[in-house]
């Protein structure tokens, strides 16, 4: 179906070609999935099947790429629109129109289908994709899985026999994301549509895949294979998979159901951790744990009492009532739209309480002075972009150096500690994600505040960005920061979240310590204590320690 | 080809072209009282008739906006501005003596009832007047009405639809960044704070644009069917020398020598460009999903409305005392019977409109 014919593509301005020989074929009706770390050419792959390499974005493709016996090379993307369908990383760049009926019916209507077709199939992909309900509301109105609902329909009404997905699930909260791959599989299974797709969050979608090509390194060939036999090459794999090369077991299981049937032997051999609910604070916790048993009232950071926050007639957050102590790191999770990032925003100063109050280090934020703030709490927010405005990375940490009046060289000092090798003289958006998160963290961390926020920290980080940045934050918490991260990813958070904050609709539904809030939670248990449940093991770091 | 189910919803153009009669009709007169008559018949035809996506309000914000309009004009009125020459002082407010030079110009002092009056009669038309233009855009959005644009138009028409809804998003950019500038410590308000987030926001829109535009390359955007040369060159033709005509025409129109040529010409060069657009769209294979319909009722919405308009026209040329009542003297305007009449002539829409429902 879709055929890479020793390809290599050299961008404009680049010495390196970005990827080599790749020379794979996508079979019809399967779903291929591929994966590797960032910066490997994943979307270049993707972007050379519907012809956006090279007739968008420049640059120099050799080799061939044919899509149902088309050449990329003599048919433009727009040429390609009736067998390919392309959506991108950010649903919201997507759309053409502002209604959902309508930006179904776009693409059919650019290959110019008769009207009945048309009609016909907007009902069929309506139903399809359970978006009937929607189908008159305006595109901004929806929630992220709606939206990304909403991008896949929108590219399968004029019936592509392919299908390219750039990371359809890394924004999504995991309900939603479950929502989607269903989608997707049930268009493998019932339509025979192919699929290509890249995503860093293996966990999700591995066990969907019929095969996997792995990318290994920059300009590295890529290899294609079962997902057994190339996770047990990948230098990128879910949880399931490490616990499975943990245990040794062959072939490699890709799914909880797979792993639970063998991990009984696993589970005798582990026996339950001595304290048992507390298992996570023998392993790592002990400071932690120690000190806020000694200290009956541990010393106040930062809180909330019955914290209302209505905006846009809308409420955002319902009576709020918590408290942050120092070295903690608490996770909030919940749904898309739940209310994570206004809480996060109104501990910040950026949004305004309607009742209630809140205080962070003594000080009402949004009534405290900026510089004054810095000192106190600092947020990296969901696009660490927002936060970086100068020509260079040399310029940005000079800035941020004189924002908190720090000694010249202290944000540039934090920023080669925290990832050696960022140079001086790149424009922060040329950093990759996993840099530029870490720039953005540094420039906050320049304040030296007590309390760190950071907003969904692991969008677009590939593991090793990821294992980097939890290892990163557990120094600060053992610093004595207190971290509150915003997040969907239940493998970050069982990592390093000392407490988990569950938000449903505005409101505090489950607060208390990680291990045990995450497992009695299946859309937020992580797939270690899936499989090893009813013990309340959380990722396979404690697994293989408590192994030794 | 068998026909598609009838959409629910009446043809847009049909709206718009009511909305604007009844605009039109509005500044025909300042008689209060059909004023407020043209306002009731909207408001009550928009009540009824507008559809019910949570997305329908601008009529609201249309509304707020009159208000204003006539609140300012009154403040103006009282505030400053030339006098008319009245007799019933309502208040005398300090009058700022200004040099002579400002001579017309007037801060402050006598403030008479007949100023007042006047001002409100003109504030109340082109408060009616937005009022209508609000109706339009309430009872059927502006993107619904460029998506009937034939389909010669239909890229330009895509231009502005995107550029529509790329506007609110590079607002809330704006308001982001400059809400991010309080993480850096730097004061969030104020112009400074808006120059240094301009790059960062016109970096990001500029990404996004890119961005959309691969999207709509890779969804089939601007594909073209092969058209014969001969009617490629006709089609330049007829398009070019129609709209050259048009500017003729008109010109021929508006000049006093021309009357003879003038109208014949300017009809000639609208047939000529009309028949260019035309062929046009056979270059774009597109088709439409779910066209809207101009059927017999979006006839007859649209012939309300502009009997009306046609009815206030008629009227304030025949009776100029009824539909301007005078302001000095003063008197209490009274309802001219007919005109008003002929104002109920654009409820039509509320009675034979379908049903504000959602189609299902």
């Amino acid at each position: 179906m879709i055929r890479f014919k020793d390809v290599s593509v050299t961008y404009a301005g680049a010495t390196e070609p970005t990827v080599r020989n790749v020379d794979f074929e996508v079979p019809e009706g399967e779903l291929v999935l591929l994966v590797g770390p960032s910066g490997t050419g994943k979307s270049t792959i993707l972007n050379a099947v519907s012809g956006l390499v090279p007739h968008f974005t420049g640059g120099t493709l050799r080799g061939r790429v044919t899509v149902a016996g088309r050449d990329t090379r003599t048919h433009k993307p727009r040429e390609l629109a009736d067998v390919v369908g392309t959506v991108g990383q950010d649903p919201l760049s997507h759309f053409v129109t502002d209604t959902v009926e309508d930006e179904l019916a776009y693409g059919m209507e650019s290959l110019g289908l008769p009207p009945t077709v048309m009609r016909r199939r907007v009902e069929e992909t309506l139903d399809l994709l359970g978006l009937t309900d929607l189908r008159t509301r305006p595109i901004a109105t929806l929630s992220g899985g709606q939206q990304q609902r909403v991008a896949i329909g929108s590219v399968l009404t004029p019936h592509p026999r392919a299908l390219i997905l750039d990371e359809p699930t890394s924004a999504l909260d995991p309900a939603a994301a479950e929502e989607v791959l269903a989608v997707l599989q049930r268009l493998v299974h019932d339509l025979g549509t192919t699929i290509l797709m890249a995503e860093h969050r293996l966990e999700r979608v591995i066990q969907y895949a019929d095969q996997v090509a792995v990318l290994p390194a920059p300009g590295a060939t890529p290899a294609l294979g079962t997902p057994a036999e190339m996770m047990a090459v990948s230098p990128v794999y879910p949880p399931v998979v490490d616990l499975g090369r943990l245990a040794g077991w062959t072939p490699l299981p890709l799914t909880v159901r797979d792993a639970r049937r063998r991990a009984a032997s696993l589970r005798n051999q582990l026996t339950q951790p001595a304290s048992a609910p507390k298992g996570r604070g023998e392993l790592r916790d002990q400071p932690h744990a120690t000190r806020s048993r000694q200290h009956p009232a541990p010393p106040e950071l930062a809180g909330a009492h019955s914290l209302s926050v209505t905006r846009a007639r809308i409420q955002a957050l319902r009576n709020i009532t918590l408290t942050i102590t120092p070295g903690e790191t608490v996770a909030l999770m919940g749904r898309n739209g739940a209310g994570k990032s206004t809480l996060l925003n109104t501990l910040v100063g950026l949004t305004k309480p309607s009742s209630g109050e809140v205080h962070v280090g003594g000080a009402t934020p949004h009534r405290t002075p900026p510089p004054a703030l810095i000192r106190r709490v600092g947020l990296v927010p969901q696009d660490p972009r927002d936060l970086l405005y100068a020509e260079t990375v040399a310029a940005e940490c000079r800035a941020a150096d004189q924002d908190a009046q720090a000694t010249p060289g202290t944000c540039r000092a934090l920023l080669s500690d925290l990832l050696p090798g960022i140079p001086d003289t790149t424009h922060p958006r040329d950093l990759s994600e996993g840099q530029r998160l870490t720039l953005a963290l540094a420039v906050v961390l320049t304040a030296r505040p007590p309390l760190l926020l950071l907003d969904e920290p692991t969008r677009g980080l590939d593991y090793a960005a990821k294992s980097r940045l939890a290892t990163l934050l557990r120094t600060l918490a053992a610093e004595g920061h207190a971290i509150v991260l915003a997040t969907h990813d239940v493998e970050l958070a069982a990592e390093i979240a000392h407490r988990v904050i569950l938000l449903a609709d505005g409101e505090v539904i489950a607060d208390g310590p990680a291990a045990d809030v995450v497992t009695a939670s299946p859309s937020f248990a992580p797939q270690v204590s899936k499989i090893l449940a009813p013990q309340k093991w959380l990722t396979v770091t404690e697994v293989r320690e408590a192994l030794r | 080809m068998s026909e598609v189910p009838t959409p629910t919803q009446l043809h847009p153009a049909a709206w718009w072209l009511w909305s604007l009669s009844l605009g039109t009709a509005a500044t025909r007169t300042t008689n209060p009282l059909l004023l407020t008559l043209l306002i009731t018949t909207s408001a009550y035809v928009v009540a009824t008739c507008r559809p019910t996506t949570p997305h329908s309000h601008p009529y609201s914000a249309f509304l707020k906006l009159a208000l204003t309009v006539l609140l300012v004009r009154l403040l103006f009125a009282t505030a400053f501005g030339s006098p008319l020459p009245g007799t019933h002082t309502l208040l005398t407010l300090p009058e700022v003596p200004l040099p002579h030079w400002a001579q017309g110009i007037r801060i402050g002092g006598r403030i008479t009832a007949e100023t007042l009056t006047f001002a409100f009669y003109d504030g109340l038309k082109l408060a009616t007047l937005l009022i209508c233009v609000g109706a339009a855009n309430a009872l059927a959005s502006p993107t619904r009405l460029l998506k009937s644009l034939p389909g010669a138009l239909y890229e330009m028409g895509v231009a502005v639809v995107v550029a529509l809804t790329f506007a609110p998003n590079l607002i809330a950019d704006v308001r982001r960044l400059r809400a991010a500038r309080r993480l850096r410590g730097r004061p969030d308000k104020g112009l400074r704070g808006l120059l240094q987030v301009g790059l960062p926001v016109l970096e990001g829109a500029l990404e996004r644009s890119v961005a959309l535009a691969a999207a709509m390359d890779a969804r089939g955007y601007g594909r073209t069917a092969e058209v014969p040369a001969p009617v490629r060159r006709t089609t330049t033709a007829l398009t070019l020398g129609g709209l050259l005509g048009v500017c003729a025409g008109t010109y021929g129109l508006l000049t006093a020598e021309g009357g003879a040529y003038g109208l014949p010409l300017l009809l000639a060069g609208l047939t000529a460009a009309l028949t260019g657009l035309r062929l046009g769209g056979r270059r774009t294979p597109r088709t439409r999903y779910r066209p809207d319909r101009w059927d017999a009722r979006a006839c007859l919405v649209a012939a309300s409305g502009m009997a009306v308009a046609a009815a206030l026209t008629l009227a304030s040329a025949q009776d100029p005392t009824a539909l301007h009542p005078g302001v000095i003297p003063l008197v209490a305007p009274a309802l001219p019977l007919w005109p008003a009449a002929a104002v109920l002539l654009g409820l039509l829409p509320a009675f034979i409109a379908p049903s504000p429902k959602e189609p299902s």
